[in-house]
């Protein structure tokens, strides 16, 4: 029976502490692994495109970045609930370990896209609603982050946090829609960016493969960051300075 | 895939500013995040041994 | 309940009497920022008649941002808000009739003054009821957003620009929505779907704002 596992058991910091560390390594270590495979698959196997040219082999890093962006909001949302709801540190703790990750990727996928934008339609930007919405997305990421840092308290700095985060889950559909919305009323037939090339089923696997390695990379890295702001936070207590005295 | 040769692979028929401009500019900041964070983990060590050392002078 | 949202109200409208300076200070700056854009950007009217829309819902943005940091700090500062926590009146209700007296203050000024501006943007006149209304329903949504935003960053320092830093992104739809009124009706397109979607996002903020907002205050009054 699995259900048998005491789940409470690992939300005190103290009981986290090592094993976030062990999850930490294995995950970088999968992340490091899938990252290569796709990369690998991605530069020599995959095909050129027809139509772009060697230009299209950014997807690999653009898509799942965009991808992770994305999902990194909602999973630090679903922590920052879970901690309002259940009233746990470590809820906490989590959410704030995700978000500099989750701004990374948000910026990597506008920073590729920008790239691949002016080599297939002419022009760094445009004000397209996948991208308006992703930069928004990048603002409530600063926006979140620059909350936290200015409240002293971290009980507070995590609970007003999650209530941002909470509300900014509740606008992100109404903001994507909107965004949409105004594009199609004011974008002439300029670019389009819904058409769907054929693609590879190599070029779909590579994509798969390395969203695969940016999804272990943010779980090490939000690991790691949360050990950080355990020490941190919990300067006071025997297990961190043990630990302490034990790493030196 | 094939290349033939290291220069048609790193000049990506033509797109080299701007696939390269996207994987390094990526792998930099992977990089980064991950020094960044071995470099706070540090000093959260220090700071706690150093409240480890001022607590054993108190007493 | 409702005996105590009137109080409210009515107290945050007269201590806004009282100091009257405040109010005059967000509606002038909403007015010279939107006659600074002429400015920068050449009096051609076609130009100016295009942009009139966009110029104006931006400047309400941050006309209403500007005056934010004032819907929570004085009651914080003098101890009121700690009664109206422990009071027995929902929190969620007060924080209603807060906001409501907000914006007769800080919003309701500036949709009577659009129209005056529209004109100065050569702005057919026609189109004028439809971007003065486009605001009166925009507008409470902005207080209301904004109103979670003041109460997230009660008593922080640097409060005013971290405050801009939380709100404006949320604030994206209502620009989008309330600009696309009047937009669409000088295109001929109606701007009926737009101000009903402004009604949608009024009703749906003004039926959870106010909650997670009261949320937000308890968090930063502990």
């Amino acid at each position: 029976m699995s259900g048998n596992i005491n789940w409470f058991k690992y939300s005190s910091p103290q009981t986290f502490f090592p094993l976030a560390g062990r999850l930490a390594s294995w995950f970088g270590t999968l992340a490091a692994i899938a990252c290569a495979a796709g990369l690998y698959l991605g530069f020599f196997v995959a095909p050129t495109d027809a139509q772009q040219g060697e230009a299209y082999r950014i997807i690999f890093i653009h898509v799942p970045a965009a991808w992770m962006s994305m999902f990194l909001y909602l999973v630090m949302a679903f922590w920052a609930g879970l901690g309002l709801a259940f009233n746990t540190r470590l809820s906490g703790m989590m959410a704030s370990a995700i978000a500099p990750t989750g701004a990374l990727f948000t910026f990597l996928a506008l920073w590729t896209g920008s790239l691949w934008g002016k080599p297939t339609w002419g022009t760094w930007w445009v004000w397209d609603a996948r991208l308006t919405s992703e930069l928004i997305l990048l603002f409530l990421y600063f926006g979140f982050m620059a909350l936290q840092a200015a409240i002293d308290d971290p009980r507070r700095a995590d609970k007003a946090g999650a209530v941002l985060a909470l509300v900014g889950v509740v606008n992100i559909p109404i903001i994507y829609f909107s965004v949409k919305w105004w594009n199609t009323l004011h974008q002439g037939a300029s670019v389009s960016l819904t058409k769907a090339p054929t693609m590879a089923a190599t070029m779909l696997t590579g994509m798969a493969v390395m969203a695969f390695g940016f999804w272990f990379y943010s779980i090490a890295a939000a690991l790691m960051r949360a050990r950080c702001i355990m020490l941190e936070r919990e300067r006071a207590s025997d297990w961190a300075a043990d630990y302490a005295r034990g790493s030196a | 895939m094939s290349w033939g040769s290291l220069e048609n692979f790193l000049a990506m028929g033509g797109y080299a500013f701007y696939v390269w401009g996207s994987y390094l500019v990526t792998l930099g900041l992977i990089v980064a995040e991950i020094v960044l964070l071995a470099l706070r983990k540090r000093r959260a060590l220090a700071r706690l041994r150093l409240d480890g050392t001022a607590a054993q002078g108190d007493r | 309940m409702l005996a105590a949202f009137r109080c409210v109200i009515h107290r945050d409208l007269l201590l806004a009497a009282r100091r009257s300076s405040d109010v005059l200070t967000v509606l002038l700056f909403f007015v010279i920022v939107v006659s600074l854009f002429p400015l920068g950007v050449g009096p051609d009217p076609a130009l100016l008649r295009t942009i009139a829309p966009g110029v104006i819902w931006v400047a309400a943005l941050l006309a209403s941002m500007l005056a934010l940091q004032r819907m929570f700090a004085s009651d914080h500062a003098d101890g009121t808000l700690e009664q109206m926590l422990l009071g027995a009146t929902p929190l969620g209700m007060t924080v209603a009739a807060k906001v409501f007296a907000h914006w007769v203050i800080s919003g309701l000024p500036l949709v009577l003054i659009s129209p005056v501006l529209a004109l100065q943007f050569d702005f057919p006149q026609e189109f004028l009821g439809v971007l003065a209304l486009s605001l009166a329903l925009g507008t409470p949504v902005l207080s209301l957003i904004g109103a979670i935003g003041a109460a997230l960053t009660l008593g922080l320092r640097g409060g005013g620009a971290l405050l801009s830093l939380l709100v404006l992104p949320l604030y994206v739809p209502v620009l989008i929505i309330g600009a696309g009124a009047a937009e669409a009706a000088v295109s001929g397109l109606g701007g009926k779907a737009q101000l009903l979607l402004l009604g949608a996002l009024l009703a749906f903020a003004g039926a959870f704002a106010p909650w997670a907002a009261a949320a937000a205050l308890r968090i930063s009054s502990e």
